[in-house]
């Protein structure tokens, strides 16, 4: 395997790693890129723009289309409808060793008959690099993933976290443009999965790199990446940053996939100077401030995060000036979830509902935490509600 | 290491009865292969007698180097048409007919010999193909392909897709993601549907006899020719040589399955 092959264009790109837009420059242009199989249209014209230098997850439950969506970037699809702009020029049906893209597969797919440094190497070797230069570049991606003393073991001689190493190490290996990310942590356990996201975060930020990373995890998505784009059936429901995904979502599905909350299916609006009053039967009416773009005349609902409801025993007497204007909810705690570092209450309303609320434990001996059928008011101000269409 | 539990003495037992009753037979044939005695059923000492025989006869000697040479060129013949064909049904897309091709494939797997060497004989001779070590070689190869594919297909259906596309991914096309990655390990397979196909062609006496010519037998025709006209001790010594050499092959067969399943050292070239 150590035949000179003459270098290609993309390997040379590869194996310099220049030709790579500045950071914050567009780097990949994806444009209407639709794909079906069968009668199934997994990924259903999606177009986004990522800067060079970001880190950008797509987020989707299973069957969404976004592994689909990443194949086609890496090149084992080729997409029926749109094209994929990689530094201006159209990579669409391009092979996947003619783009200057490496991906980490889920399951690693490491050589089993190859050893740590062979796998790494492989690319390098494709490419047509030298030996010795290849061997300076073993040898600095296995320190930059810190494992040195392996360089000879078999994958089947790794844990799962090295094995993670090697795949991410052999993908870095030929300093691709664009790194993309499979499920990269699925197969780790929750603590190595936590130290893992972390080291993810500082080498993409050391090596000024491109990652995409496709997760059905949320909190992984909200940790690493810098934008969020969430998929549903094939479409992009929302790109955002990861706050702006939970304090703002722009759909009552993406709403109930990021996090917790809790929904009020409306009834009747009413607007008031900068507000609305939105009557809903399981929680009455509810005074939201009006949404940035006007709701239309379909089905809507007010939701509100557990952990911006309060819970007072005789509600919010001291907030003087702003009780006008706060939701006052009245009822008994039907439920209480203990998580260590915060209690998530069910509060079963007066006016029917239920109602999460996260309470944090602030205090490690605390007197006044609420029992089982004890009444209580829940509130919470305009500000934190949004109004969602369905 | 996993602890292997200890046998009951009934396991013991059953174990030394199952292993006389495939065995005993098969000694009884090798210690009088080393027969004195001229009947084959008396035993007049030990002696290398009639494997000197087998040495002087011409025949036979002609007979055994001919199956050694079919068996090379169909087992060869065969790992390469039965490992492309494992490959075009794993690997292919689902094409029009693929369920249909698969079953028809291994159909000569489940097929009666006589119905496949009779056919393979009226094939042979609407080509008025001359029948010799050609026509055998042929045949053995129709014989013993299935075998090989199922062996290779087995192998490749647990290999990991993955595997190829990365060797895409890292800058190989199609062909090199197969050469580089693929191929060294399924390469254990490989060689042991070879094993397979030589040794199954090395036994073969139905097919062999319905497709040879004159002055083309092969070893199982020649011994079952002789034995009719009553055995001599000289058989036992040839059988004995080809126990010994099936033996081998089977032995390198396992120890090659066995290398192509325990997945790490699986690229050692055999």
């Amino acid at each position: 395997m150590t035949d000179e092959l003459p270098r290609t264009d993309v390997a040379a790109h590869a194996a310099d790693g220049d030709a790579s837009p500045a950071a914050g420059q567009p780097l990949l242009r994806i444009e209407g890129v639709a794909k079906t199989f069968g009668t199934f249209r997994a990924v259903d014209g999606v177009s986004l723009e990522i800067k060079a230098g970001e880190f950008f997850a797509l987020l989707g439950p299973s069957g969404c289309g976004k592994t689909t969506l990443l194949r086609m970037l890496a090149g084992f699809e080729a997409p029926d409808e749109g094209r994929i702009l990689l530094g201006g020029k159209d990579i669409a049906q391009a092979l996947p060793h003619e783009r200057p893209i490496n991906m980490m597969f889920q399951n690693y797919a490491l050589f089993p008959h190859l050893s740590v440094r062979d796998n790494i190497a492989f690319g390098l070797k494709r490419a047509g690099m030298a030996r010795a230069e290849t061997a300076t570049r073993v040898a600095e991606m296995v320190a930059l993933v810190k494992l040195e003393g392996l360089e000879k073991r078999k994958p089947d001689q790794l844990s799962g976290g090295q094995r993670q190493r090697v795949a991410l190490a052999r993908a870095l290996a030929r300093r691709p443009q664009l790194l993309l990310l499979d499920e990269p942590l699925a197969a780790l356990d929750k603590k190595l999965r936590e130290s893992t996201q972390g080291e993810l975060m500082e080498l993409q930020r050391r090596l000024g790199m491109t990652f995409i990373i496709v997760t059905h995890d949320q909190e992984e998505a909200m940790t690493m990446a810098g934008r969020i784009g969430v998929m549903k059936s094939g479409k992009l429901a929302q790109v955002a940053s990861p706050r702006e995904l939970y304090e703002a979502p722009r759909s009552r599905w993406i709403a109930e996939f990021v996090g917790d909350i809790n929904l009020f299916d409306g009834e009747s609006k009413l607007r008031d100077g900068h507000r609305l009053v939105v009557g809903t039967r399981d929680a009455g009416a509810l005074v939201v401030a009006e949404p940035r773009e006007p709701i239309g005349t379909g089905k809507f609902a007010v939701a509100i995060r557990p952990e911006k409801v309060k819970l007072s025993r005789r509600g919010p007497v001291s907030e003087a000036g702003r009780e006008t204007a706060i939701n006052r909810l009245d009822g008994v705690i039907a439920d209480i979830c203990y998580l260590g570092g915060t209690t998530t209450y069910k509060v079963k309303l007066d006016t029917g509902g239920m109602l999460q609320a996260s309470v944090a434990n602030s205090a490690r001996i605390d007197v006044d935490a609420y029992s089982l059928n004890q009444h209580v008011v829940a509130w919470f101000t305009p500000d934190d509600c949004v109004v969602l269409q369905s | 290491m996993r602890k292997v539990p200890r046998l009951s003495r009934f396991n013991i037992a059953s174990l030394a009865l199952g292993l006389a009753f495939l065995y005993l037979p098969i000694l009884i044939l090798v210690i009088y292969s080393f027969n004195a005695s001229r009947l084959v059923t008396v035993w007049g000492g030990w002696s290398l007698r009639w494997y000197h025989e087998f040495f002087n006869d011409r025949a036979m000697i002609e007979a055994a180097w001919m199956s050694l040479r079919v068996a090379v060129s169909s087992a060869t013949i065969a790992t390469l048409l039965g490992t492309l064909a494992a490959i075009a049904l794993s690997r292919g897309e689902r094409f029009r007919g693929r369920t249909l091709f698969s079953g028809m494939l291994y159909a000569p797997l489940v097929m009666p010999e006589v119905i496949t060497g009779l056919s393979l004989l009226l094939l042979f001779v609407a080509l008025n193909a001359e029948r010799g070590f050609w026509t055998v070689t042929i045949a053995h190869t129709t014989l013993t392909m299935c075998f090989v594919a199922v062996v290779v297909q087995s192998r490749l259906g647990s290999l990991d897709r993955s595997l190829e596309e990365a060797a895409m991914d890292l800058g190989c096309d199609p062909v090199r993601a197969f050469v580089s990655v693929t191929l060294p390990l399924i390469a254990p397979a490989i060689v042991a549907g070879w094993m397979l196909a030589f040794t199954l062609s090395l036994d073969d006496l139905v097919i062999a006899s319905f497709t040879t010519g004159p002055g083309a037998a092969t070893l199982p025709i020649r011994i079952y020719s002789e034995v009719r006209l009553g055995v001599k001790p000289e058989i036992n010594a040839i059988c004995t040589l080809v126990i010994a050499l099936i033996a081998v092959v089977i032995v390198i067969a396992s120890l090659a399955s066995k290398l192509s399943s325990s997945q790490g050292e699986s690229a050692a070239p055999l």
